[in-house]
């Protein structure tokens, strides 16, 4: 596959998503794709894919697949995406298995031979019936690159395959891309670490072409500090010391007796038997595999769900008067000045078109919110509406939003998720800040490194 | 219809000839406005449901909105229709005589026999099954079938983030209490989000689709072919056959009456 001078700006933007790009890759080669985020990785792979329709921007110069036009080897190229939830398309899974080889005209006779095979490739556990919503995220990543692998594609396109699955899961994909040979293999991916081993190539992008090319070891050795400078992870350590408390922790904010959850048309409560006091000035750590509650646990320490099982009591430290009834019963307004929740998906809280507003919504004096605005480095982007910001962005607006009404408690859900090494150092120090301004913090995630440099207890579900 | 809860004779019927029978069946019933008519097809299409392979059981499950339905026809044409025929009895103010009593049965059994068809047909369906007969027997495009069976399957994960965007909307301090205008907004504001949210994932699943070769401009191959039988032709024939049935007895006991 190659680029000669590839661009391609998106309708509607004023600059180019990616430039100037030239690139060669050979046969079998297996290539990780770097770049800061806003480099145009998904671009370089959707153009490869032949997945940017001519209508929806300006391109320069070619791309190809095999000497051909992506759009015309699709059957050669298979893609696995981000969210195997918007990647499946049908009902059964093996049904999902067949749907390419239909759309390719591959006569039924050979169809569930090479759909059975496909499945058994990436050692798929159940039978073909087996409904897709029934599979864990790891389990529909797995069938989603059987629907890749049955087209038998020369050319497999990875963006960020393992980004939305819990360690588990990710080591299962990462497991099976690691025992595949004979596909030309391209890879973006985040964790950089992670990835390394599936390769023997690293290339590394910008909007304006190509920054480096080689073996890992080499481009590491020669741009690592650049990159982490830029925000890229590299393999190794996280690059800091550890943020302790400073001080020992203070009254109990919040305490949960033996609750539980039970959700609608589900006969067992999850999570369930939970008991834990959080205090002033500590972060507590929740951490366990997909599906064992922990959003959930978020949800009713936030005072968002009402628990079906034990209490989740606040103290008169947190909540003064309030205290005397549980928070969940508590109207919104005094619920978001005692307790902030910043929810995974940044884009799911706002509820306003501008930056400013969103900081200042429920009457927050205007002072304050300069000074988040100002800690937050988001003053550039006040007027901007919340929508079009970027994933760094947004998550810190998200978090600005609930320090805005100073709570003396905050619930944050994946706050490092999908964040570059800058965003995720800066997260980092303000929780760090947070804390030892006597915040009590719980901080529901899967990221160890999170866990390592910045938790002061751990809760594993 | 997302899953098929039935697994019987019927459920094995070609999805179209299911679906047919049932239409077919409710437009002919629809002739007929005399109760004896209605009366009759529904005590058949009950005899009919063991041998669909359908139980009761099921079949109650499904069908209880409808029963609520055709018990409020009753009441309400009983105790509001035109007072008409020999008085039976008085509740209150409500004069209640015998004309009514046997309209009001006669449009309660109307709705059931001619909703009960349907309700069989998509019991025992599932949407790949309907989707995979519409495209080979009716031949609607693909693209339009699979298009809006992918869609479909968007649907709970949009039901849970209906969920998750009203409890971040409380997170942010914002709810309506007693207001009902207020409750309008955020609801409008709520529903926004998720049309913003559900069109970013129609997308994603529109590009994943495409990088899969749904537009791949060769003739499409199916993976699950379905005939249409001898069987599949008996179930539209007994459809037909329980019209036939009804009408005759109805005629013959010289109640029938024409919608015309």
């Amino acid at each position: 596959m190659t680029a000669r001078g590839f661009g391609w700006r998106y309708a509607g933007r004023r600059a180019w998503a990616v430039r100037d790009l030239d690139l060669t890759i050979g046969a079998g080669e297996r290539v990780l794709l770097l770049g800061a985020s806003g480099a145009g990785k998904s671009t370089v792979l959707a153009a490869f894919a032949g997945l940017l329709a001519d209508d929806s921007g300006e391109r320069a110069g070619t791309v190809s697949v095999g000497g051909r036009d992506p759009r015309e080897a699709r059957a050669e190229v298979g893609m696995l995406f981000q969210d195997p939830q918007t990647s499946l398309v049908l009902e059964r899974s093996g049904d999902d298995v067949a749907f390419g080889l239909e759309n390719h005209g591959v006569p039924t006779a050979e169809i569930w031979s090479r759909v059975d095979s496909a499945l058994a490739e990436v050692g798929f556990p159940y039978p073909r019936e087996r409904p897709t919503h029934a599979l864990s995220g790891g389990e529909q990543q797995r069938l989603a690159l059987a629907g890749a692998l049955v087209m038998r594609p020369g050319l497999l396109l990875l963006d960020e395959p393992t980004a939305n699955l819990d360690p588990l899961g990710a080591d299962l994909v990462r497991t099976l891309l690691k025992g595949l040979t004979g596909q030309t293999m391209v890879l973006v991916e985040h964790r950089v670490a992670e990835a390394v081993p599936l390769v023997d190539r690293v290339i590394v992008i910008s909007p304006d072409g190509v920054l480096a090319d080689g073996d890992p070891e080499r481009v590491f050795a020669a741009h690592g500090a650049d990159l982490a400078a830029q925000g890229v992870w590299v393999p190794g350590a996280t690059g800091g010391a550890p943020r302790r408390a400073m001080r020992p922790r203070g009254d109990t904010l919040l305490r949960a007796d033996g609750v539980g959850f039970r959700h609608r048309g589900s006969t067992v409560p999850v999570p369930y038997g939970i008991d834990l006091e959080i205090a002033e000035g500590e972060v507590l750590a929740v951490r366990g595999p997909n599906g064992a509650g922990k959003s959930t646990l978020a949800l009713l320490l936030g005072g968002l769900l009402r628990p079906t099982h034990g209490d989740v009591t606040a103290t008169a430290a947190l909540a003064g008067g309030d205290a005397r009834t549980p928070p969940w019963r508590w109207r919104a307004a005094t619920l978001a000045g005692h307790i902030g929740s910043v929810f995974q998906s940044p884009e799911h809280q706002f509820v306003t078109s501008r930056v400013r507003d969103e900081i200042a919504l429920g009457g927050v004096p205007a002072e304050t919110v300069d000074d988040l605005l100002t800690r937050l480095r988001l003053e550039r982007l006040a007027e901007a509406n919340p929508w079009t910001l970027s994933g760094g962005e947004a998550r810190r607006l998200s978090v600005a939003t609930a320090l805005a009404r100073a709570p003396g408690l905050l619930v944050l859900d994946e706050p490092t998720f999908g964040q570059d090494r800058r965003t995720w150092w800066e997260l980092i120090e303000l929780t760090a800040r947070l804390r030892d301004d006597g915040r009590g913090i719980v901080v529901v995630t899967h990221d160890g490194d999170l866990v390592d440099v910045l938790a002061d207890r751990e809760l594993h579900l | 219809m997302s899953e098929r809860e039935a697994c019987g004779a019927l459920a094995r019927r070609n999805a179209v000839a299911k679906v047919g029978a049932g239409i077919l069946l409710s437009l002919l019933l629809l002739v007929a406005v005399d109760p004896v008519t209605p009366l009759v097809a529904l005590v058949l299409e009950l005899l009919v449901v063991p041998f669909a392979g359908v139980g009761y059981g099921l079949l109650l499950r499904r069908s209880w909105p409808l029963l609520v339905g055709a018990v409020s026809v009753f009441v309400i044409t009983v105790l509001f229709g035109a007072p008409s025929g020999s008085p039976v009895a008085a509740l209150g103010p409500f004069e209640i005589t015998s004309d009514a009593l046997v309209a009001g049965l006669g449009f309660a059994v109307r709705l059931l026999a001619l909703a009960l068809p349907g309700i069989l047909a998509f019991a025992t369906t599932g949407a790949t099954e309907l989707a995979d007969a519409l495209i080979q027997q009716v031949r609607v495009p693909a693209r339009f079938a699979i298009g809006a069976l992918a869609a479909f399957r968007l649907v709970p994960l949009l039901m849970a983030e209906w969920r998750t965007l009203t409890l971040a909307r409380r997170a942010r301090g914002i709810d309506a209490g007693a207001n009902p205008f207020a409750r309008l907004r955020l609801f409008a504001g709520t529903a926004f989000a998720l049309l913003v949210g559900a069109i970013r994932r129609g997308t994603r699943l529109a590009v994943a689709m495409e990088a899969r070769g749904f537009d791949a401009g060769v003739p499409r191959t199916v993976a699950r072919p379905v005939s249409f039988t001898l069987a599949d032709a008996l179930v539209v024939a007994g459809a037909v056959a329980i019209v036939a049935v009804s009408m005759l007895v109805s005629v013959g006991t010289g109640t029938f009456a024409p919608l015309w």
